[in-house]
């Protein structure tokens, strides 16, 4: 009989508590949840989403791209090298400690034990304390994108992650697999707390009340993430109104939403370009400029993104998206179907050849239909396309072995500047650089390499443009790869959810500042 | 009684070894766990490195022979999603599993017992022969279907029932349940009645079937003969006789369902074990694969031991070879 009373008495309480009148709280429906509290355990889009929840960086991107202050107030560079951070005053983290350039520091140096991060920071030599507001940060050469590489840095609070804990383990330990203190736990300066952590199954994060940013329009003070895996269940969600804010919503869902006057649909360009390497080595025809041209002048990538894509995605003839200092304005997509049979006629293969290709199924928006149409679409100009869909989780080892002649790969620049692009997918492949690492296509071209190191150092913002523009017109005229788009985002909310002002192109939605009405 | 047991648990041992073997041979076909563990960035170096930690370059061998000997001591490896112990990642989304089969189960008793008797009385009544049409469609349609369809149904257009999770459980020394708050049993609704939809027709078939078998059985007649009440006839002499095969059948069918649960657990974001399964292969979380069909194994084996038992005491014709 107590244990009856008690029980209700629970449950009276429990009811109580929704009804606390006044508090906003935004229901969440994201695809997939954070994997850990530690903002440094892993570099995926997932971890930089709920790291701009739950800590603050030194410098954001804005919408139009340019940089926001946020812990660092302001930034000058004092030479080459150098670049120094005046950090904001009067910052507490969750646990109340104050924010200071220790923790900076002690962020800083935190990236070169988590194997995801320390890759990325290699161009940099250190992290050096000015005073307690002032931090300067050193490269090893004239690195141009020092200031880019600050939007990673979300200080941890070096007080609260120094120690051992229950088990004996430092508490700053960078822990992949298994129990850690920094898994559990979290102190940022951001305008969200964690309450409640079930990892991949609901999350809820309250609003900071010592949050520094009193300009911030931000008025919502619970959020509760539910990650809705299923496409048709996370719509179904918004449109019964179990969730108020959704993303990515599905392109075959487009009209639903649209039609539906409760919710509305917001899209935004991506930096996410498509594209399917032609692999030279493994096929001497590709290694023929004229075929890798023609193969080019096949593909209709703007038919692509108007009928599979339903128009969320921009059709691309380059890596570089709208915005970027390399995105060169002249170069459009050159679909010719007649132009395509005359230049396989001049290379000698007017009756074409026949090839294998792989594409994944579960990364990319309609991967597996893009790829279906690059077979049906190269029929055209006879070359017969064996092709083999798989999940992410084996794509990859598939692609670095490069099984296929043809293979498909998405990439978003981490530094969202044009140069990442080509170090990844462009320059020669080289083991010991790691440059050119995702290259299935194994292009290769010096002057490409020469070019995109030049640009890596070169620090005239004006010199490093032309560089840039010039590797995508060389790549363009060469037909490196093939390219079909820059992916847009899509989010889906209810009408009083403003989610415009706090999208962008990274893809991470700003929830501190998200206004529900 | 003791032997009978016995011999039941070496048979799970062994049937635990098989299946972990299996298990462990195919993780190797799903994918690379380091893959999802690491941003796309991560060198292959970098990689390698944190594959020798977690001893996945080990031969298979002793791979799996650290296994066994883990899983002896109640270790069944760490979830690498979870980064919890595999085990205790199952244990805690059982309850929700469970609660979804027992609801479904509630569903298909009340259900199919009624209709069943009702279709094997009046074969010819306009009902009968609607619940005989509508279970043959109801076998063709498949649980997702289904399962969408009733989201966007009673979720979406009339909006009365909420259209995935669990809604608010409540903690009962340890044990996540959705059966004691409004919210909870709201939730319950759809993915139950998705489930269900799979064995309905079954059962609905099964037990018509019996009792019509039934009332054509000497007993009955005699019955009729002495002129019971018809009442009396159909519910207490030929529906006993009509329950014992149903048992049987529903116990077999139990297991059944509870591989189901994956299909009806993903469409509506139920977070139990079926869920989890299928996101285990979808992260290549091979350690958390192999343990979940090992737990399955145990709960199977247990399960049938347990039917085998019950079914000797309910039928005493039926003995248990090896009780004296």
């Amino acid at each position: 009989m107590k244990k009856l009373f008690v029980f209700c008495l629970t449950i009276a309480m429990l009811f109580s508590l929704g009804s606390i009148a006044g508090a906003k709280t935004l229901k969440l429906g994201l695809d997939a949840g954070p994997v850990s509290q530690d903002p440094q355990v892993q570099l995926s889009g997932g971890m930089l989403q709920y790291s701009h929840w739950v800590f603050d960086p030194l410098v954001r991107y804005a919408q139009d791209m340019h940089f926001e202050p946020r812990l660092a107030e302001r930034w000058e560079r004092l030479d080459d090298l150098t670049m120094r951070f005046y950090l904001r005053k009067g910052v507490k983290f969750h646990s109340g400690n104050p924010f200071t350039a220790k923790d900076v520091k002690f962020t800083f140096d935190r990236f070169y034990k988590s194997p995801d991060f320390k890759g990325l920071f290699t161009p940099f030599k250190g992290c050096y304390i000015v005073d307690d507001h002032t931090v300067d940060i050193k490269t090893h050469k004239p690195y141009a994108l020092l200031i880019n590489m600050a939007t990673y840095i979300f200080p941890l609070d070096s007080k609260f992650y120094t120690g051992v804990d229950a088990t004996g383990q430092p508490k700053d330990a960078v822990v992949k697999i298994g129990p850690s203190f920094a898994l559990k736990n979290e102190s940022g300066t951001g305008p969200y707390r964690v309450t409640h952590w079930e990892q991949g199954a609901k999350y809820i994060f309250e609003r900071f009340a010592d949050y520094w940013d009193k300009n911030s329009p931000g008025n919502v003070d619970k959020i509760i993430l539910t990650p809705i895996k299923e496409d048709a269940t996370r719509v179904a969600a918004l449109l019964s109104g179990d969730v108020d804010f959704i993303t990515p919503v599905p392109p075959q869902d487009f009209k639903r939403i649209q039609k539906d006057k409760k919710v509305k649909l917001v899209t935004f360009p991506g930096g996410r370009i498509i594209t399917v390497q032609l692999n030279q080595k493994r096929r001497s025809e590709f290694a023929n400029v004229k075929v890798r041209q023609a193969i080019v002048h096949a593909i209709n990538n703007e038919g692509i993104a108007k009928k599979i894509m339903k128009g969320t995605a921009t059709p691309a003839a380059q890596q570089s998206p709208k915005g970027y200092m390399g995105h060169n304005e002249n170069l459009v997509p050159r679909y010719d179907l007649r132009q395509a049979k005359k230049l396989m006629k001049e290379a000698g293969f007017e009756n074409g050849f026949e090839c294998t290709m792989i594409a994944p199924n579960n990364r990319y928006v309609n991967d597996e239909k893009i790829a279906e149409a690059v077979v049906s679409m190269l029929a055209k100009i006879k070359i017969k396309v064996n092709l083999k869909t798989m999940p992410k989780a084996q794509y990859w080892d598939e692609f670095d072995a490069q099984v296929a002649d043809i293979q498909m790969i998405g990439w978003h620049s981490d530094t969202e500047d044009s140069g990442n692009f080509t170090e990844f997918l462009g320059m020669c492949p080289n083991k010991e650089t790691g440059y050119g690492q995702y290259n299935s296509g194994n292009y290769c071209n010096p002057k490409i390499d020469e070019l995109t190191l030049a640009a890596q150092s070169e620090t005239d913002l004006k010199k490093r443009t032309a560089i840039l523009k010039e590797i995508e017109k060389i790549l363009y005229d060469e037909a490196a790869f093939v390219p079909f788009h820059w992916q847009n985002h899509s989010y889906a909310g209810k009408n009083n959810v403003n989610i415009r002002p706090i999208v962008n192109t990274m893809n991470f939605p700003y929830l501190g500042d998200l206004v529900i009405k | 009684m003791f032997a009978f047991i016995l011999r039941r648990i070496i048979q799970a041992i062994f049937v635990m070894l098989v299946i972990s073997l299996v298990g462990f041979s195919i993780q190797h076909q799903i994918g690379d766990p380091v893959r999802d563990l690491v941003g796309e960035r991560v060198t292959p170096a970098e990689r390698e490195v944190i594959r020798d930690q977690l001893g996945l370059n080990d031969p298979f061998y002793i791979q799996y022979f650290r296994f066994i000997k883990n899983a002896c001591k109640g270790d069944l490896g760490l979830s690498f999603f979870y980064k919890k112990p595999a085990l205790e990642v199952i244990v805690s989304k059982a309850p929700a599993t469970i609660e979804l089969v027992i609801v479904t189960a509630i569903i298909l008793i009340l259900v199919s017992i009624p209709s069943g008797i009702y279709a094997a009385i009046y074969p010819k009544s306009w009902f009968s022969r609607l619940v005989m049409a509508a279970s043959t469609i109801g076998v063709a349609i498949p649980v997702f279907l289904t399962a969408i369809a009733l989201i966007y149904l009673f979720g979406v257009e009339l909006n009365w029932l909420p259209s995935y999770g669990r809604g608010e459980t409540v903690n009962i020394w340890g044990w996540e349940s959705g059966f004691f708050t409004w919210d909870g049993l709201k939730h319950l609704v759809l993915p139950s009645i998705s489930l269900s939809s799979i064995m309905l027709p079954l059962f609905i078939r099964l037990v018509r079937a019996e009792m019509m078998e039934v009332l054509e059985t000497e007993y009955i007649k005699f019955a009729w003969a002495k002129g019971l009440h018809r009442q009396r006839v159909w519910f207490i002499h030929a529906f006993k006789n009509t329950l014992l095969p149903v048992i049987t059948v529903f116990g077999v069918q139990l297991g059944i369902l509870f591989a189901f649960t994956i299909l009806t657990e993903t469409v509506f974001q139920w977070q139990g074990m079926g869920f989890m399964f299928l996101e285990a292969v979808e992260r290549s979380d091979t350690s958390l694969l192999v343990a979940y069909l090992v737990v399955v194994g145990v709960i199977f084996v247990v399960v049938n031991t347990i039917v085998d038992i019950v079914y000797g005491y309910v039928n005493p014709m039926v003995r248990i070879v090896g009780t004296k």
